[in-house]
């Protein structure tokens, strides 16, 4: 399985990358929207992109409409990893085509359970 | 604060004794970390001096009540929200369907989460009703939820859950649809709270069941006790259920070797579920543990 982790911290970045790999996930970190974009736009296919919400230019909610409005891109789940909470942006994110939402700050644990709801994952 | 070995081997056996949660010897750090709290809350200035205490005053209101807080503070409530998965699309697509079938006469459901610790296996179940078996919202439908330690069953009542706790298993749908944001928590709605009744029950002691279980839940408590407390339980859980009742144990637990009457059913996916030998199986599937 790979998963795009879209981040502007270097920390998150590096926190989900961790955890990722350790369960076999490749990797592959985009800081931005842009760049996540033309990583997307590339060859390489990814199953799951996790986006941060707050980043600056372009912010998480829009890369997941530009990913939803990629036809090619249909396949690929997309989950929000967000210090946003509050119910109104969790269904703003679910509307338009995020797949899961994740809220920091969380532990290993509940990435791993997301993936397993996202059917990305064996559990037993 | 450090517990010595005398007070350590106490609180084994009390805890043992009233919960038949084992703890290994090595365990003493873990003693330390819960009853730190519980001596401090109690007044006391060590786990020794709470430990001493218990066993001078030996029986009585005081006595009781600070035992059943050390046990309580010994048991592990660790859990989250369709935990596994696979035992909730058992349900889903296997379990559920079947009984909905075969209690068509008699439209009653009787469900038990015999270790429901915070609640959120048995809100689990109750959320999959209400998503995928509409129909049974004019049954007789019991979601009973018993635990030993009534901390959590006081939290699981009030539905309200931290953020950690939301981030575990739930899927964002459920998020949306079942739960209303508090503050900083999340709270289940009372739709959902409604379905579903908690009550203290200790797995050792009697067990107020309301008739024959359709489905038991008894996940993630038997990995605590002993081999024949766990024969003993399982033994009697046999005889609560259905006859064509299930029962779920928790991903590292089986029957095998312990209750010959209830039989792991090994299914075309992940996961498995146990039944009453001579139960209504499917064909074409083989027994395991
Ligand atoms: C690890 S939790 C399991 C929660 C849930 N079933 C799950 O699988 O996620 C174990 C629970 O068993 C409860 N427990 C331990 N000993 C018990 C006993 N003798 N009777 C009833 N409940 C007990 C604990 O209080 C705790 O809430
Ligand atoms: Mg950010």
């Amino acid at each position: 399985m790979r998963a795009l982790v879209i981040d502007d911290s270097r920390a998150m970045r590096a926190i989900l990358r961790k955890i990722l790999r350790g369960i076999g996930v490749d990797v592959t970190e985009a800081e931005h929207g842009r760049a996540a974009l033309d990583v997307l736009r590339g060859a390489t296919t990814f199953e799951l992109a996790l986006i941060d919400w707050n980043m600056p230019e372009m912010d998480g909610l829009q890369v997941v409409k530009a990913i939803r409005a990629d036809r090619r891109l249909d396949a690929m789940r997309i989950m929000m990893v967000t210090t946003e909470t509050e119910m109104g942006q969790v269904v703003r994110a679910v509307e338009a085509g995020a797949s899961e939402y994740l809220m920091k700050p969380f532990n290993a644990a509940a990435v791993v359970e997301k993936l397993a709801i996202l059917g990305l994952l064996e559990t037993e | 604060m450090s517990v010595s070995p005398e007070s350590f081997a106490h609180v084994c056996a009390l805890v043992r004794r009233r919960s038949a949660i084992v703890l290994e010897s090595g365990k003493e750090y873990l003693v330390d970390a819960r009853l730190g709290p519980v001596a401090k809350d109690a007044g006391f200035a060590s786990i020794d001096d709470l430990v001493a205490h218990v066993r001078r005053i030996e029986a009585g209101r005081e006595h009781e009540e600070l035992a059943r807080s050390i046990v309580e503070a010994m048991t592990t409530t660790e859990t989250s929200f369709f935990r596994d998965v696979h035992p909730f699309s058992i349900l889903e697509t296997k379990v559920l369907p079947e009984l909905v079938q075969a209690r068509a006469r008699r439209r009653a459901l009787r469900i038990w989460c015999a270790a429901a610790s915070t609640g959120q296996e048995p809100f689990s179940v109750a959320m999959l009703l209400c998503e995928h078996f509409p129909q049974l919202a004019s049954w007789d439908v019991r979601i009973f939820a018993t635990d030993i330690n009534r901390a959590v069953l006081d939290r699981a009542r009030s539905g309200v859950f931290r953020q950690l706790e939301i981030n575990r298993g739930l899927p964002v749908r459920m998020l949306v649809k079942y739960f209303d944001r508090r503050g900083l928590d999340w709270q289940i709605k009372p739709e959902i709270r409604r379905m579903v009744s908690f009550q203290e029950l200790n797995l050792l002691e009697r067990w107020p069941l309301f008739g024959r279980q359709d489905v038991v839940l008894m996940r993630n408590v038997l990995i605590y006790f002993d081999v024949p407390t766990k024969k003993q339980i399982l033994g009697r859980v046999r005889e609560v259920m259905a006859e064509d009742g299930v029962l779920f144990l928790g991903g590292t637990e089986t029957t095998m070797n312990l209750e010959d009457s209830l039989v792991g059913e090994r299914l075309a996916g992940p996961g498995v579920l146990f039944r009453a030998k001579g139960a209504a199986g499917r064909p074409g599937e083989t027994k395991t543990g």
